[in-house]
């Protein structure tokens, strides 16, 4: 958790070699035309977070994806660990009553 | 539409589409091999901006020279004598810090004169403006931070964006240089008088290089030449056997 990759945590961090002075990583997140969520698009290095979004903006709206740019620095982000996925994700798998597949929806509800 | 010389009117589009043209020449010379991968694609976007607004001006250009000739045959086919771009856009890209520069004392004129140029008397030219300048507003946002994150950096990146400044500053005055054409534009409405422009600018320009704590050199002193296509630096010539090789090789040839 405490790696400067902390939204990859599976990525091995080397200790090997003194670390390059590089800007920050930032992760990005786009609102498209359509739907009001931002969405991950990927991420990328920037000096401070006006500049993050000035690089997102060139990086990742070129083709008229977005309306809006969220960033955050990636070190900010807290992440689940891939090695504990057994007792966070498998235990729902069994629990088929949680969807709500089980009901009669009236026909005047319509397309739901 | 204002009535105006049809021969001046062709020289003032060619010294728009000429300073678009070999800007978005020269920055497309970074592809590939910026310093980091983000600049490397907002670099190509710069220049993609400028040649989609060269082809634009230049198009313009031709329809009102009447003689067949299309916004690729002005770009390719002329040969440097007779750009009318002014002699800033082709001078050599340097370090990143001394296209930045380049760059922002480019994109701050561009911008007063693109907004100026959308309240032409000549609909065709305030609509090409009207678009450009949008484009104009995020370029000159981005050159002036990169102009300030580094003037205001390290030692070293201080250093070069000065070094930068004292060799490109002497070319700023070619911008606001008139002549018989700016004359004749501006009475028709067409274009703005690019005097009036220079207070807004230097204030614009002086506060961005006050923040990146540069200081601009003394002197007056100004090259001039590129937009009248009296004498242009040796640089153009040199890029123009770059861009222009492919048509000369193998003419009229297309994708």
């Amino acid at each position: 958790m405490s790696s400067p990759n902390s939204a990859y945590p599976d990525t091995p961090e080397t200790r090997t070699k003194p670390k390059r002075h590089e800007w920050p990583l930032w992760e990005v997140f786009i609102r498209g035309q359509h739907g009001m969520s931002h969405r991950h698009v990927g991420s990328l290095h920037a000096p401070d977070e006006e500049m993050a979004i000035k690089n997102a903006r060139d990086v990742y709206t070129r083709r008229n994806e977005g309306v809006s740019i969220w960033v955050v620095e990636a070190r900010h982000i807290a992440a689940s660990s891939p090695s504990e996925k057994g007792p966070l994700y498998e235990p729902s798998e069994s629990k088929v009553y949680r969807h709500p597949t089980f009901f009669d929806i009236p026909d005047e509800v319509g397309a739901m | 539409m204002a009535q105006v010389d049809q021969a001046q009117l062709f020289e003032f589009l060619c010294r728009m589409g000429d300073n678009t043209l070999v800007l978005g020449h020269r920055v497309s010379e970074w592809c590939g091999l910026a310093p980091v991968l983000e600049e490397d694609i907002a670099l190509a976007n710069t220049a993609l901006d400028l040649i989609g607004q060269t082809q634009m001006w230049l198009g313009l250009a031709g329809e009102v020279e009447g003689k067949g000739r299309s916004a690729d045959d002005l770009a390719m086919l002329r040969d440097v004598w007779d750009f009318r771009n002014v002699l800033l856009v082709e001078q050599p890209n340097g370090d990143f810090g001394q296209t930045m520069m380049r760059q922002f004392l480019f994109d701050a004129w561009h911008l007063a004169v693109l907004t100026a140029l959308a309240e032409s008397s000549n609909d065709r030219i305030a609509a090409i403006a009207a678009k450009a300048v949008k484009e104009v507003q995020y370029h000159v946002e981005r050159s002036g931070d990169t102009v300030i994150g580094l003037g205001d950096g390290t030692s070293e990146s201080h250093q070069r964006m000065q070094k930068a400044l004292n060799l490109l500053w002497p070319y700023v005055g070619e911008m606001f240089v008139t002549d018989a054409v700016d004359d004749a534009m501006a009475k028709a409405g067409i274009a703005p008088d690019l005097a009036t422009l220079r207070a807004a600018f230097d204030t614009h320009v002086g506060g961005i290089l006050t923040e990146a704590t540069l200081t601009i050199p003394d002197g007056k002193f100004t090259h001039k030449g590129g937009k009248t296509g009296f004498q242009h630096s040796e640089h153009l010539g040199h890029m123009l056997t770059q861009m222009q090789w492919l048509q000369r090789a193998y003419p009229g040839a297309t994708w």
